[in-house]
């Protein structure tokens, strides 16, 4: 594999607040490539690069972008590379997008002040972008309006603009929750294209297992601010060593399932993450919790090079339940 | 409730019976108006532009199609929160277009809405039991002595401790709350509950869990659903039968199966190619038929065939000239198309045709249409 372009080491992310100290992220450690797409599912994970910029926050670990641990420079430095070489494309452009700036404009900016190009150039730049990502009749789109484009075509040019200054590392965050599902796979196709176009980096953070399977190399199992679960998109979809990862698995409707056939979801709530349960935080919801996954935590363990999990049960054991009750449909 | 795990039998077809629901030639126009205080009429929103469409007693209807297609709209005239532009509204035989006051008031008892947002929905300073018990004070249909032993009995159901009777809203989780308004909905037994995105807002791990419940209580009080979401997987799972919106019309209809296996109308058929499979093996062999271009502006919908200009079979001129009717195709199944897919087509065959590559021929050996002016397929072209 080529060397890592992020690599974040035991980083922790605690928010306090009126009712306690809120633990979003309690050590996690893991690392990108160029030209790979990982993959992060599941319940609160923090947007690791978002958050670094929030106040409130309490964060401690490491985030190495190039080898450079971001969490030691000063502001304006981290504020440099988080806009010229990292970039984000959120759930919602509208917050992304300035509604009172036609969309060209805000393109434009974005070359203005990291590349010192006149305005003139700088627009037709833009103009470039919005061809680039698929937006028909560029030169009149681009005066126009964020609030007149369609949702499909909005989040197209919050991407144009994500892509403005060639980024190494896009950090998508549930870039097609609100999109309905023929427009989710243009943009999940363009996000792809981008990444070779510029050689980049890709985290995809979202809900939705489908979209993971067809565009991620490596997947990462998020359970109540830990990593449970991490390896190939195949390791995760056949061979998955983790209860939660299980009943994420079970829980969807799939489109090649009998109308027939009953859901099988997890049972209970996912828990708070101010009063985290001690010992496997998945222990009240785990159908196969044992003593010991009330008092220790269990270490995230490599079965075979790539793929590791956090959970107590024997790796026989996982791998004959992940045969026997989880891939039967 | 959650812990039965009792297979479900296959729906018997159950559309031999007389419509719980039917609709004919219904429309929902907006008006849109120009200036202040003399308002002026300069066009409509064609939200619902005429949809016929019948839901069976004890079936579960599912309603799907592109963001700003019309559904919740349709949703909202079946309730008759909306008042319909056009059309008929019958339930039970009974004609209920433009019934109002007490007549109005003893309808909503047999229909019922779950919405998208269990936060927005409920009220932060009633508690859940007065939340729940709310329709009894409402329709009197319970004594008030019997009403707090009837919420309790509800939110059993529901799958609710009965204890947090006295609790208030933020002290529940989004899955707990609408577990609530789903309570709430159930209180007077209603014959038909529209459900708009009922899952859309929650985790994937409790999404199944609210999945579930919708089932087991249809069972047990043979309900009728209209069941609304984006996400066909869910639809396909919870349907008996799919309805496919596109522009304020319905352009096709079938059993999920057979949507999901013979899709006739190409919009359906790159509908079901986009779905996301939680398989990598799959999905990298799955064909996929990508739509270019966004949804023309419900403000002037094109002419003929609504689709027309993102089809990849259109052809010219009939497409852009004559509409299509919803004709029958498989058992069970219409479509509103001139050229419908051929069987399996999305499934086994390669039918990558998206716009750029019209000039290989379709495998059926008709020609392709040619691609058409970008800037006739864009919205807000209308100024
Ligand atoms: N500023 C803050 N103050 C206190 N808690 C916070 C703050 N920001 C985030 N959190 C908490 O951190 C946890 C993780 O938040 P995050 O937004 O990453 O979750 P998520 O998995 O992305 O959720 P979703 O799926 O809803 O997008 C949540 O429990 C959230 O309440
Ligand atoms: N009260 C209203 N006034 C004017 N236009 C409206 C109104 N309500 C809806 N519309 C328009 O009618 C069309 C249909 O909207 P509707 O909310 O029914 O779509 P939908 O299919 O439910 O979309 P989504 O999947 O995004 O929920 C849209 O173009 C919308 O902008
Ligand atoms: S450690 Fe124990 S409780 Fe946690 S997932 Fe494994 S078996 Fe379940
Ligand atoms: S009628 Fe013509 S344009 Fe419409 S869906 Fe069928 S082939 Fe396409
Ligand atoms: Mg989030
Ligand atoms: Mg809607």
């Amino acid at each position: 594999m080529a060397e890592p372009l992020l690599e974040v080491k035991n980083l922790k992310v605690q928010f306090p607040t009126e009712d306690g100290v809120v633990k979003a992220v309690d050590g996690t450690s893991f690392s990108v490539a160029p030209g790979e797409t990982l993959g992060v599912v599941g319940e609160s994970f923090l947007t690791v690069m978002g958050l670094v910029t929030k106040r409130e926050a309490r964060i401690s670990g490491e985030i190495l972008f190039r080898g450079q641990d971001l969490l030691k420079l000063p502001p304006e430095d981290f504020r440099e590379i988080r806009g010229a070489k990292i970039s984000m494309i959120f759930q919602d452009p509208l917050t992304a997008l300035n509604p009172v700036h036609r969309v060209g404009n805000q393109i434009a900016e974005v070359f203005q002040v990291h590349r010192k190009v006149s305005k003139k150039e700088a627009f037709d730049e833009a103009i470039n972008l919005l061809q680039l990502v698929g937006i028909p009749e560029p030169a009149k789109r681009a005066r126009r309006y964020p609030h007149e484009f369609s949702g499909g075509m909005r989040q197209r040019a919050m991407i144009a603009m994500a892509l403005a200054l060639s980024p190494d590392l896009i950090i998508a965050d549930e870039p097609t929750t609100a999109l309905d599902v023929t427009v989710q796979a243009q943009i999940l196709d363009l996000i792809d294209q981008m990444k070779k176009e510029f050689d980049a980096a890709v985290i995809l953070i979202t809900h939705d297992l489908g979209v993971v399977a067809e565009h991620c190399d490596d997947i990462m199992v998020m359970y109540a601010g830990r990593m449970v679960e991490y390896g190939e998109a195949r390791d995760i979809y056949y061979g998955a060593h983790h209860p939660y990862t299980w009943g994420l698995l079970q829980s969807i409707a799939r489109m090649d399932q009998a109308r027939t056939e009953r859901l099988r979801p997890i049972k209970g709530q996912p828990p708070s993450l101010i009063h985290v349960p001690p010992g496997c935080p998945f222990n009240p919801r785990c159908p196969y919790v044992m003593d010991i996954c009330r008092t220790e935590v269990p270490q995230l363990i490599p079965a075979d090079g790539h793929h590791a999990s956090a959970c107590h049960l024997p790796l026989s054991e996982k791998e004959r339940i992940v045969k026997e009750e989880v891939l039967v449909h | 409730m959650s812990t039965h795990v009792a297979e479900r039998t296959e729906a018997a077809p159950r559309t031999d019976r007389a419509p719980l629901l039917k609709l004919t030639g219904i429309k929902k126009h907006f008006p849109l108006t120009r200036g202040i205080i003399f308002q002026k009429k300069i066009g409509a929103v064609h939200a619902v532009d005429g949809v016929d469409l019948e839901v069976y007693p004890g079936e579960t209807l599912g309603l799907v199609g592109e963001t700003g297609c019309g559904k919740s709209t349709l949703a909202r005239v079946i309730m008759r929160l909306h008042e319909s532009t056009e059309g008929t509204i019958q339930f039970e035989g009974r004609d209920i277009t433009h019934l109002e006051g007490k007549e109005l008031r003893a309808l909503r008892r047999n229909m019922q809405m779950i919405f998208q947002d269990p936060y927005a929905s409920l009220n932060p300073r009633k508690t859940v039991g007065a939340i729940i018990g709310e329709p009894f004070r409402l329709h009197g249909t319970v004594p008030k002595n019997r009403i707090r032993d009837e919420v309790k009995q509800i939110m059993q159901l529901v799958g609710l401790n009965p204890e947090h009777y006295n609790r208030y809203p933020h002290a529940f989780s989004g899955g707990q709350r609408q577990r609530i308004g789903f309570a709430r909905a159930l209180a007077l037994r209603p014959k038909l509950i529209v459900c708009d995105e009922p899952v859309s807002a929650l985790d994937v791990s409790i999404q199944a869990q609210i999945l579930n419940l919708l089932e087991d209580i249809q069972e047990e009080f043979n309900l009728t659903y209209v069941f609304i979401a984006h996400d066909l997987s869910v639809v396909k799972h919870v349907s008996d039968r799919v309805a496919v919106m596109y522009l304020g019309k319905i352009v096709e209809l079938a059993p999920g199966e057979t949507l999901y296996k013979n899709p006739k109308h190409p919009y359906t058929g790159a509908l079901m190619s986009a779905v996301p499979i939680a398989d990598p093996d799959l999905a990298t062999v799955k064909k996929r038929i990508i739509l270019e271009g966004d949804v023309p502006s419900p403000i002037n919908p094109p002419l003929g065939c609504r689709f027309h200009p993102r089809c990849p079979r259109a052809q010219l001129p009939i497409c852009a000239e004559q509409e299509p009717q919803l004709l029958p195709q498989h058992p069970g199944q219409v479509a509103a198309c001139h050229f419908p897919l051929e069987d399996r087509a999305v499934i086994t065959e390669d039918i990558e045709t998206p716009l750029h590559k019209a000039e290989d021929a379709p495998p059926d050996g008709q020609t392709a249409a040619k691609a058409p002016d970008p800037s006739q397929w864009e919205p807000g072209n209308a100024e």
